[in-house]
């Protein structure tokens, strides 16, 4: 290109290499040799209905993720929100990929994402909630990431290989999330009082929900233990899960905050509906 | 008297051996590092420069932050999240390398809030369709990049470093813009009307970036001398203008100026003269995001403040309690 | 003091970025803690590259020597990594960008 004069300077005295500003450069891609052949033995239609539930919730949170962008409590906290949603967004990406070659559709990441309705998706509803102040959106972190992680621990074994490798990826991802968002309730629950009010009103709204993830997917004691190992540490004090769940996202039954998520994210791309990008 | 007082009065009447030593050092193209004596215009005019510009990595966050909700596509959503993930980056590398002078970022922060210290004009501009994303890209981290890789070579150790590790993601962020753009040209007429569009908005606000004409730039001269600086506003403005247009010929799109033609005598393009009581305006606070941008930076520092606190308080108590439990 | 003013501490951060290498100064972060610098530190530095080795201290515990004490040419005030390790009053000045 006719700008190689600008990148030429850039490369000058730096020829050792990218070793001494010791960036990262491991990122590899999780499916590398894996066959994307679905297993006889697996049932297509229960494991397209899994990777497109786990992918409404890693898009929907990566979405509330973004939205912090630019407005996190500190700089250095906009790069990890960001980390974490850019993790979930990955998610959703190899998810929905899986699950256009599972159920007959063929469709890309991008047909799941932008051109369903707020009905068509599965999601939970805590992923949708808006975001609040930064101690209900850790909060809601922790529980999430703990409950995707019990999940996702479960799945790195499953038959088809595609699903165990996307799980096994998350692992580490929901791992390093469940830490961020536990520092975090410590520090807000046994920071001042202040804060320690807003932790509490943040973990109370979250655990009401508690009972539409475990109706989705069993982790309770999983999910029970961090969250009191974490309260303990924090000072908190951990509500009781109500008994039946608030509402059914899985089942297409959303809060009016689905609609509107959707309407942003889908914005631009149903305006230009032949339009590529 | 305080400590910074004593030590800034001392620098006024500072032996000549060592102004001569700095300026040697210059000279032979060293770097000056953070613990040498050095001037205080040097110093002042360094933190000034890398504020600003840390200012305008975390400013320049919003334009394109708007647009990673509704980005058109999950591919398209991954790289903008990034990009404007790594403008955080960029801006704590910078805050870091203004650090090393004796500045404190909390400090410099309130100056940013309270308006008493600038970033670039650019950012003052709306982002009003998705094509602004790609030609913000192409321009905006192009023209960043003409005036930072000179800046990889500045004499203060601390700026340049952060500047190699800047401008090697910057470069990734501009063929980014333009790889979207190629795509939106090859896609609908709509798309392509939003190329031409963002085009028109951007392209004097970006030749702006490059600051007022080098006549009209007092500062500029004592910069260079001191080797912050490497090249003046209008050989960088000349040298984006001359990379630039290329690309936009390979692209399909018009650069809107009447005068852009190329001047076989000079070997470079002349181009027309931006409007530069517009940039003035811009730069004084008048440009039509101003506000908004400053503000919605107040807002997050300020709605931030209480979860700040409580980790400083976290982190008193866990460091009370670890002392009782050493005493015990 | 009150914090928000002051902030969050300033961290050194070292970072190894593969066996065999010296761990290499980076750059510097705010965090409240130790933990929290090094949560920062692999975010920011090694965007979260896994297996790098990183070390984080906070800046006021580092001790820097001058080549030669006498040496006139370095700071005299000695044992801080920069030479003005707290608020530098900078001048509010009109830009040239």
């Amino acid at each position: 290109m006719s700008d190689d004069h600008v990148y030429m300077s850039l490369a000058e005295g730096h020829d050792d290499g990218d070793a001494r500003w010791a960036f990262g450069t491991g990122f590899e891609d999780p499916l590398h040799g894996i066959s994307t052949a679905v297993p006889d033995a697996v049932d297509r239609g229960e494991l397209a209905a899994t990777c497109l539930e786990l992918a409404d919730d890693a898009l929907v949170t990566a979405q509330r993720l973004a939205e912090w962008t630019t407005r996190a409590p500190e700089l250095e906290e906009e790069v990890a929100l960001a980390n974490i949603g850019l993790d979930f967004l990955g998610q959703a990406r190899l998810l929905y990929a899986r699950c256009g070659q599972v159920d007959g559709s063929q469709r890309g990441e991008d047909a799941y994402a932008y051109f369903r309705d707020a009905d068509d998706f599965r999601s939970v509803r805590l992923a949708e909630l808006p975001n609040g102040d930064f101690a209900f959106s850790m909060a809601r972190l922790l529980v999430f990431a703990a409950w995707r992680l019990a999940h996702f621990e479960q799945l790195a074994t499953h038959a088809d290989p595609v699903l165990a490798a996307i799980a096994a990826k998350g692992v580490k991802e929901m791992t390093y999330h469940r830490q961020y968002a536990a520092e975090w309730v410590v520090r807000l629950g046994d920071g001042t009082d202040k804060s320690h009010r807003r932790m509490q009103a943040g973990l109370d709204q979250v655990t009401a929900h508690l009972g539409e993830l475990f109706a989705a997917h069993d982790a309770r004691t999983a999910v029970l233990a961090v969250l009191r190992q974490v309260t303990e540490a924090a000072g908190l004090t951990l509500p009781d899960v109500p008994p039946t769940p608030v509402g059914h996202g899985r089942e297409g039954d959303h809060t009016a905050h689905l609609a509107p998520l959707l309407a942003e994210l889908q914005s631009v791309a149903r305006a230009h509906p032949e339009a590529t990008w | 008297m305080t400590a910074q007082q004593a030590d800034s009065s001392a620098a006024h009447d500072a032996p000549p051996a060592l102004q001569e030593h700095f300026e040697a050092t210059i000279a032979r193209d060293q770097r000056i590092e953070p613990r040498d004596w050095m001037p205080e215009g040097y110093r002042k005019t360094l933190i000034r420069q890398v504020a600003q510009h840390a200012h305008s990595e975390i400013i320049g966050m919003q334009p394109e932050g708007e647009w990673i909700t509704r980005a058109p596509s999950l591919r398209r959503k991954a790289i903008l999240f990034a990009k404007v993930q790594d403008e955080a980056g960029h801006g704590l590398y910078l805050y870091s390398a203004a650090e090393t002078l004796g500045a404190d970022r909390a400090d410099l922060t309130e100056r940013l809030i309270e308006g008493r210290q600038k970033y670039s004009s650019i950012f003052n501009y709306p982002t009003l369709s998705f094509a602004d994303v790609g030609v913000i890209g192409w321009f905006v981290d192009g023209a960043a990049i003409c005036n930072q890789v000179p800046l990889c070579r500045s004499s203060y150790g601390p700026y340049a470093r952060a500047m190699v590790r800047i401008c090697k993601e910057e470069s990734f962020h501009q063929r980014q813009g333009y790889e979207l753009l190629m795509t939106m040209m090859r896609g609908t007429d709509a798309q392509r009307e939003m190329v031409q569009d963002a085009v028109n908005r951007w392209w004097w606000p970006s030749l702006m970036m490059f600051g007022p004409p080098d006549d009209a730039s007092p500062n500029s001269r004592q910069s260079m001398a001191w080797k912050i600086k490497r090249h003046s506003n209008d050989e960088l403005r000349q040298r984006f203008v001359d990379m630039t247009v290329p690309q936009a010929e390979k692209l399909g799109v018009t650069l809107p100026d009447p005068d852009l033609t190329w001047n076989e005598e000079r070997g470079h393009h002349d181009f027309g003269t931006p409007d530069w009581d517009e940039l003035m305006r811009v730069i004084k606070g008048d440009g039509p995001c101003n506000s908004q941008r400053i503000q919605r930076r107040r807002t997050a520092h300020e709605e931030g403040a209480w979860v700040r606190e409580a980790a400083v308080a976290h982190a008193a108590k866990q460091a009370a309690r670890a002392e009782k439990g050493t005493a015990a | 003091m009150t914090p928000d003013t002051h902030g969050w501490p300033l961290y050194e951060v070292f970072v190894r970025g593969k066996r065999g290498l010296n761990h290499v100064h980076v750059g510097s972060l705010h965090a409240a803690d130790d933990t929290m610098a090094l949560t920062h530190a692999r975010d920011l530095y090694t965007r979260r590259n896994e297996g790098v080795s990183i070390w984080v201290v906070r800046s006021e515990h580092i001790a820097a020597s001058t080549r030669d004490e006498k040496d006139p040419f370095f700071a005299p005030s000695a044992d801080k990594v920069y030479r003005h390790p707290t608020f530098y009053d900078i001048p509010d000045d009109v830009p040239h960008i």
